[in-house]
């Protein structure tokens, strides 16, 4: 009873939590019948929706005319900003300056201006292209360095992060150095695109079938849009192919447009976005320049960080507030800064509006912090794993964050070194550079870097989570609640909460479509924490539920409540074992209510971003990678070798699934930071918009050794759903081993004297002029 | 006096077909097809409605997914079989670029086909279930389709490089592809699929559509002819000079889903036999101009000898290179196309026919400027020759770009040489891609190399001259510093790969590394 948490209720149920299941859709994957937005049926009389774009970074509308485009074959209707009921208007953290319409002005290059509803896509397509826009161009600004050329605004008010005296604990320092860090962004390529499916009900009732990652707040934009309250607006997602932070924010415009249409014209309005326009439109991950000052040791223990932390967040706020403030809230990764100073500069931009990517501007941090470490680890001449050894925080002392929370579950002392004894790092380590002390071209780096992830919604509220259960009287079980699924098998486990829970197996019990209608109020599903709320959220509605039904057994059968429990062979009440099925129907006759909702708020949490005191994490997510990398000196291509990576997620959920979070996020970060470029020109027009150009990794591209574990006999400290630990977003941080072992190869030109100051992403580009960087200081070789 | 069409478009299925026939002009008005097992007969159908819009929007088989539209994600995949000789040929293509009107006389099967006739999962569905190789799934019905192609294809997929050239046209965002790497790996090993007993039934059902008739047909959206023999694809161009010749589509594909263009007249030469020879003649290796990257690889391979058949394992992925063709790579003319550098180097010439008049001209002459090749309207490129190289020639061609599969060169540098016994190097030519607005010769590289000894001060003199020979432009893939960096640089690779013994030493990151696995999981 210690820890009833943790405990199994009974016999182990397989496939129940903690165990590996399949994925809950994975047969309906492998043929096709998992439904996605597009291929639900469609309504009779279907509209579909195209955008009409703008054309320039940033400009007044002088006239837009679009007759052509109505009087197109197939067209029904063309709506503009003046054809909106409400409020044209979806920023989603109330700032007001996010229009879904553009109405005087264009703020970016691809930017919404109207929306075509004709009765084929390809008729739409085609008449979007048809409108006649005459633009009266405004100083366009595209980047970081323009924005502060220009003193550009920022989009949401600078953090400031500090504790102690950095500027005392800097001058006082033994040694100092400083430098810059860019960091590329990133798009998130989820293989579905942005799509929303809206159909018009009674009486302004809508019902909005959307590829969102948030429904809530997508009802509440549709709500917002269509000038009606959120009881008339439903909206709904059974599963997104992908979604990666790409759908938290960016899937209400298609949501909204399509709502709107539907409302206007009384008909079902579907919006697919063509890839190209949803990468032209939609927001990615941001990219940063980072100025760091660093004070140290001789010995290489780190005295005072002062890091300045700029980022392009495009034409309006979305999401970049709380972005830029996980970007210093990472800044530390893994590692005590005894003074230390971090200062943000959201930059606004006549760019895409930049918002969630999977690790939310904390990737940025951490690669800028594990650049501070390999520029000691040269000034130093110590190996860069000594360094990160040295300024892992403590368990007891060493162990206050940036924003004075105290870490409390610190593990990366000992991960780093388990690690290192797996994958034999000190002596790969020195064949990289015995091979290459002989290899003209070809040279070979390695590194380990640990990931230290805060888990929890810095925004405090967020972090509640409701379900809704029922079970039925043939003894078959719905599980319906908050969150979203978007591949990671968020279902797959709250499905297995309530077979453990229940002693039921896979087949008893069914996820539904998540949809407001069922849990209201909901967070988006992101920042890791799906699992983790909702997860607990179904287990107060299953433990409800199961209370009534131990309630009932014990006075039907008479025997106590603690002699009624539930296993994999059935339902024990006293000696006897009875079918769940047998349980239902009788208690349904005595009248017991078998449905439940449950809730759930993270306990310990807190946080004040003016003062920046608090608890803004519950727990922390632990890992550490061992990236090998060849690079040819020739061109600057690169090859992953070998990759080791050692998790955290707990006592695991899902095994299987949590691995396939490590490898595949992984591979993602690996790919923002290597092949991955987004390139606007001087205008500001992206010219990356589609995969010919925008390359993510593909098969080959994965590692040739790929060895993932997760840590052993580690159950969260925190009370977490059966002590597991979250894994959507830590595991993107591995990547960063890639670019550290590159940097190792790179460093191998002049004797690993100096830093490469290599930034990301390290394409074959940025390797080759890298390596000519490093090369001019010495004499070629030839 | 045409027989009637019958259409079945949005129809039922129908079991077997009416093998009626073509009426007395011997011309059919119809294009036929299986998907399925359902037999399909079309009349009207617009000659660039592609199989993915076709599939999804009039067939409801919505297993087939739309990721990019441009034939590079592969969410698309399906197979189009083919009975060739006496052989079904299978290949997965992409089915967004690819257009309903290049289907006739073929089976298509979707994901929807997979599953056997008992109802059970075809084993490499099974192995991506069992090894957790789908996590959002979205992209899963396309590599399912390429995992089974991949076993269906022979010499494929036995090894870790082979699973990667059949994978490297389907992206995964989701899973890094491990996983579904382990699934292709067992799947390997599985016994026969449900399709290997059908296949006489299959192979006896699309014999009968054999008919060796011309196809023309004209619906409310353009015209579509389907040449039966070389003679008849003359003489349709030449009454109809603005009609758009159209082999695998794998770029008309994009101008019509991305660009919107129409073609108001498609000529669909992909099944004409005469353009599907592959011959050695006196003059060397004939391609004709419907022969695919894929059907040409292994004999390209064996004429213009490369380590790991650098070059042409990696233009496209294996669903382009099922329907790209070598000369369409040639007659749209771009300057990124891999192929005309390497056959440039290798001496090739282009065989262009109008009407019954023919003439032959060096490839490299074909391309005149951006945007602009040596070809008068009604002229068509009928295939191109590749001279068997004299003995002692080294052959290489490297690309580079941002990603090493299915990605667009940022450069693509070619080299064939002789090298005589005493180092002297005969008869260089050396053509690169993305250096200019055409696939161009370095002609005072060569000229720096002829008659040279190979040597340092020969590869210094290579490495001036190149940055005469090129003055290439800044664009998303790379800037023009990289491109003249690397295109010297892939003289020091030639050097360093063939030069003299003394040399010799490894410098790609693609041949350093051959340890693959894992020790995880499933």
């Amino acid at each position: 009873m210690a820890d009833a948490n943790i405990a199994a209720t009974a016999a182990p149920v397989p496939g129940g939590a903690s165990q590996s299941l399949r994925h809950e859709s994975a047969a309906m994957h492998v043929q096709g019948t998992a439904s996605y937005i597009d291929d639900l049926p469609e309504p009779r009389g279907t509209l579909h929706l195209v955008p009409g774009l703008s054309a320039r970074a940033h400009a007044r509308i002088a006239s837009m005319n679009l007759d052509a485009v109505q009087q197109a074959e197939g067209v029904v209707a063309v709506y503009t900003a003046a054809d909106i009921p409400g409020e044209n208007q979806i920023s989603p953290v109330g700032k007001g300056d996010e229009p879904l319409l553009a109405r005087d002005i264009v703020s970016f290059y691809g930017q919404p201006m109207f929306v075509v509803a004709a009765t084929t896509r390809g008729a739409a397509r085609r008449a979007a292209r048809l409108a006649v826009v005459e633009y009266e161009d405004l100083p366009a600004i595209v980047d970081i360095a323009q924005a502060r050329e220009n003193g550009s605004p920022l989009v949401w008010r600078p953090m400031e992060m500090k504790r102690g005296d950095v500027l005392a604990g800097l001058e006082h320092a033994p040694r100092r150095l400083s430098g810059r860090i860019t960091v590329g962004g990133q798009e998130h390529f989820y293989l579905e695109g942005q799509v929303a499916l809206a159909r018009p009900g009674e009486e302004g009732e809508m019902h909005v079938t959307s590829s969102t990652q948030h429904p809530t707040e997508t009802q509440h934009m549709v709500a917002h849009v269509l000038d009606r309250p959120a009881n008339l607006v439903t909206v709904e997602v059974r599963r997104m192919g992908g979604g990666f932070g790409g759908k938290e924010t960016q899937a209400n415009a298609c949501a909204c447009l399509a709502a709107l249409v539907a409302d206007r014209t009384g008909r079902a309005a579907k919006m697919r976005l063509d890839r190209d326009d949803d990468m032209t439109m939609t927001g990615k991950r941001h990219d940063f320049v980072i100025d760091y000052d660093a004070g140290f040791t001789d010995e290489g223990r780190i005295v005072a960080v002062d890091m300045v932390l700029a980022a392009r967040c495009g034409w309006s706020a979305d999401l970049s507030g709380p972005v830029i403030d996980r970007a210093l809230f990472h800044a530390d990764n893994a590692y005590f800064y005894p003074d230390v100073r971090l200062r943000s500069e959201p930059l606004r931009t006549n760019t895409q509006s930049n918002t969630a990517y999977r690790g939310f501007g904390g990737p940025q941090g951490i690669v800028a912090a594990e650049r501070v470490i390999e520029e000691i680890a040269f000034a130093t001449g110590l190996d860069p794993l000594e360094v990160r050894q040295r300024n892992v925080y403590g368990t007891h002392d060493r162990n206050v964050t940036p924003y004075n929370m105290v870490v409390e579950d610190s593990i990366t002392h000992d991960l780093l070194p388990a690690l290192a004894r797996r994958c034999h790092y000190a002596q790969r380590r020195a064949a990289c550079r015995e091979f290459n002390a002989t290899s003209p071209y070809l040279r070979r780096g390695i590194a380990i870097t640990p990931v230290k992830f805060g888990i929890s919604f810095t925004a405090t509220h967020y972090n509640q989570a409701g379900a809704l259960v029922h079970v039925y009287t043939d003894g078959s079980v719905q599980v319906n609640h908050g969150g979203t699924e978007m591949g990671q098998g968020l279902h797959t486990k709250m499905v297995q909460v309530a077979m453990r829970e229940f002693g039921l197996g896979p087949d008893q019990v069914r996820i539904t479509a998540t949809t407001t209608g069922k849990v209201p109020n909901t967070s988006a599903t992101a920042a890791s924490s799906g699992a983790d709320l909702n997860g607990m959220a179904v287990l107060d509605a299953v433990r409800r539920i199961k209370r009534r039904l131990v309630e009932f057994a014990a006075s039907h059968w008479n025997v106590s409540e603690d002699e009624v429990r539930f296993a994999p062979d059935g339902v024990h009440v006293g000696h006897k074992v009875i079918a769940f099925s047998h349980l239902t129907r009788q208690a349904y006759f005595a009248r017991v209510s078998m449905s439940a909702n449950g809730f759930y708020k993270t306990p310990k949490i807190s946080w004040n971003g003016d003062t920046g005191q608090g608890r803004p994490f519950y727990y922390f997510a632990y890992g550490a990678a061992c990236s090998e990398v060849v690079i040819d000196l020739l061109t600057g291509e690169t090859r992953i070798d070998r990759v080791d990576i050692l998790h955290d997620a707990g006592q695991s959920l899902n095994p299987a699934l949590d691995i396939g979070q490590i490898e595949g996020g992984f591979v993602q970060g690996a790919g923002w930071l290597t092949c991955e470029e987004l390139v606007w020109d001087e205008a500001g027009r992206l010219r990356t918009h589609a995969p010919s150009t925008y390359k993510i990794p593909a098969c080959s591209d994965r590692p040739r050794v790929f060895n993932v574990d997760l840590l052993e006999n580690a159950p969260n400290r925190e009370h977490t759903i059966f002590r597991s630990k979250a894994v959507g977003e830590p595991p993107f941080v591995h990547g960063v081993s890639v670019l550290q072992a590159i940097s190792d190869a790179l460093a191998s030109l002049d004797g690993y004297r100096t830093c490469p100051l290599l930034d990301a992403p390290a394409t074959p580009e940025m390797i080759l002029r890298t390596a000519q960087r490093l090369r001019r200081d010495r004499p070629p070789a030839r | 006096m045409a027989v009637p069409a019958v259409c079945l478009e949005g129809g039922e299925a129908v079991r077997g077909h009416r093998n009626k026939g073509t009426g007395l002009t011997g011309i059919r008005r119809y294009i036929r097809f299986y998907v399925g097992n359902a037999y399909h007969e079309l009349a009207t159908i617009a000659p660039t409605r592609t199989l993915l819009d076709w599939l999804r929007e009039e067939r409801g088989l919505t297993g087939t997914k739309e990721g990019c539209n441009e034939g590079d994600c592969g969410a698309c995949t399906v197979l189009v079989v083919r009975l060739e000789g006496e052989r079904l040929v299978w290949r997965a293509v992409n089915a967004c670029i690819q257009f309903v009107s290049m289907l006739d006389g073929a089976q298509v099967l979707t994901i929807e086909d997979m599953r056997a006739p008992d109802g059970s999962l075809h084993p490499v569905q099974q192995a991506m279930v069992d090894h957790h190789g789908s996590q959002c799934g979205f992209c899963t019905p396309g590599f399912v389709m390429s995992m089974v192609a991949g076993r269906k294809a022979a010499g494929l997929g036995q090894d870790e490089r082979g699973i990667d050239d059949m994978l490297a046209g389907n992206l995964c965002r989701c899973t890094g592809y491990a996983p579904i790497v382990r699934a292709m790996r067992h799947a390997m090993q599985a016994g026969p699929d449900h399709f290997d007993a059908m296949a006489d039934d299959m192979a006896a059902r699309l014999r009968t559509l054999r008919d060796g008739t011309t196809v023309d047909m004209a619906g409310p959206t353009g015209r579509l002819t389907i040449p039966a023999t070389v003679d008849a694809l003359a003489h349709t161009l030449l009454e109809n000079p603005d009609s758009r010749i159209v082999a695998g589509a794998t770029d008309v594909g994009l101008w019509v889903t991305k660009g919107l263009r129409d073609l108001p007249h498609v000529i669909a030469i992909g099944q004409i036999a005469d353009l599907r020879r592959i011959e050695v003649t006196p003059q060397g290796l004939f391609l004709g101009a419907a022969v695919t990257w894929q059907e040409a690889r292994a004999a390209l391979a064996e004429i213009l000898p490369q380590p790991d058949e650098e070059v042409f394992r990696r233009i496209g992925s294996v669903q382009v290179r099922n329907a790209g063709t070598v000369c369409g790579n040639i007659a749209n003319g771009s300057p990124i196309g891999d192929g005309p550098p390497v056959l440039i180097a290798a001496g090739a010439t282009v065989h262009l026919r109008r009407g019954d008049t023919r003439r032959t001209l060096a490839l490299e002459d074909f391309f005149i400027d951006y945007g602009k090749q040596d070809r008068a309207p009604g002229e068509f490129v009928e295939g191109i020759t590749i001279p068997v190289p004299a003995p002692d020639t080294v052959i290489r061609g490297w690309k580079v770009s941002k990603r090493f599969d299915q990605d667009i060169s940022a450069i693509l540098g070619a080299f064939s040489l002789t090298l005589a016994p005493d180092g002297t190097i005969s008869n260089p030519r050396i053509a690169f891609g993305g250096m200019a607005a055409t696939p161009r010769r370095a002609l005072r590289t060569e000229e720096a190399l002829a008659g040279q000894k190979w040597n340092d001060a020969t590869l210094e003199a290579a490495r001036a001259a190149i940055m005469a020979d090129f003055t290439p432009l800044t664009d998303m893939r790379a800037s023009a510093w990289y491109r003249s960096t690397v295109a010297a640089n892939l003289l020091t690779r030639l050097y360093a790969d063939c030069g003299p013994q003394a040399a010799r030493v490894p410098t790609s990151v693609h041949a350093a590394c051959t340890a693959t696995g894992d020790h995880a999981h499933g």
